[in-house]
């Protein structure tokens, strides 16, 4: 049963991403959209948190459009998170099985 | 495919409502079904119609009604949530003995079995919220 989660807040703000990933396994998405966007940037103290789960195989992916809101570029994000748009998004969530928010 | 979407947050809160938005527009132009958005909580504020925002920001209430005449969306506001926050239809607003009604056009008031009918019906159910 594959999962899509959507994280929506950032990991420097709320232990959201933290608590997602101790649940999510092998199989699943985290996707970052909103301010959850800051977590996928490289060299921060949540970069080790979201390798190792790429390790469990985790995949991640970041709503590019919230990205570019927030002024950060597509070449701060750590390398094996893929960009999407709002069509990628809508992709995801088909994709899965289920999707849990998490707010 | 069918999706359900829930939304928890009120506009202009945070950005909750702006992306359950974006999501629905999407899934429709990529031909997905939208079974039903369900507002609750807060949510339920995205519902009036009274909202006046500055010419250059985006109505998010406008946005869904038109949306929502342009695909014949299903709009749900959660009734004991709308009690609570002053959001009215006509018939409530004679019920409870308001003035006038304020309930955004395309929207409709209903309980909480739609949020579970649309949880059963559609293939994912998406929550938006803060």
């Amino acid at each position: 049963m594959s999962t899509l989660h959507t994280v929506n807040k950032s990991p420097f703000e709320r232990n959201s991403l933290d608590t997602c990933l101790s649940l999510a396994g092998n199989g699943s998405t985290v996707l970052l959209i909103e301010d959850g966007v800051a977590g996928a940037l490289k060299n921060t103290t949540a970069t080790q948190s979201i390798s190792d789960a790429m390790g469990k195989g985790v995949k991640f992916a970041v709503l590019g459009e919230d990205l570019s809101a927030r002024g950060l570029p597509a070449d701060r994000i750590i390398d094996g998170i893929s960009v999407v748009d709002y069509t990628g998004f809508v992709q995801l969530a088909a994709d899965h099985d289920n999707v849990q928010s998490w707010l | 495919m069918k999706f359900a979407i829930q939304i928890n947050e009120g506009p202009f809160t945070h950005q909750a409502a702006d992306t359950a938005y974006q999501f629905t527009k999407a899934a429709l132009e990529n031909g997905h079904e939208i079974f039903r958005v369900f507002f609750y909580h807060d949510g339920v504020n995205n519902g009036t119609m009274y909202g006046v925002p500055p010419v250059d920001d985006r109505n998010v209430s406008a946005l869904w009604s038109e949306l929502a005449e342009k695909h014949d969306l299903d709009l749900v506001v959660c009734v004991a949530a709308a009690q609570r926050r002053g959001i009215m239809d006509a018939d409530e607003a004679k019920r409870h003995g308001k003035g006038a009604s304020n309930i955004a056009p395309k929207f409709r008031i209903s309980g909480l079995g739609q949020l579970i009918e649309a949880g059963i019906q559609a293939d994912r159910l998406l929550v938006f919220g803060d």
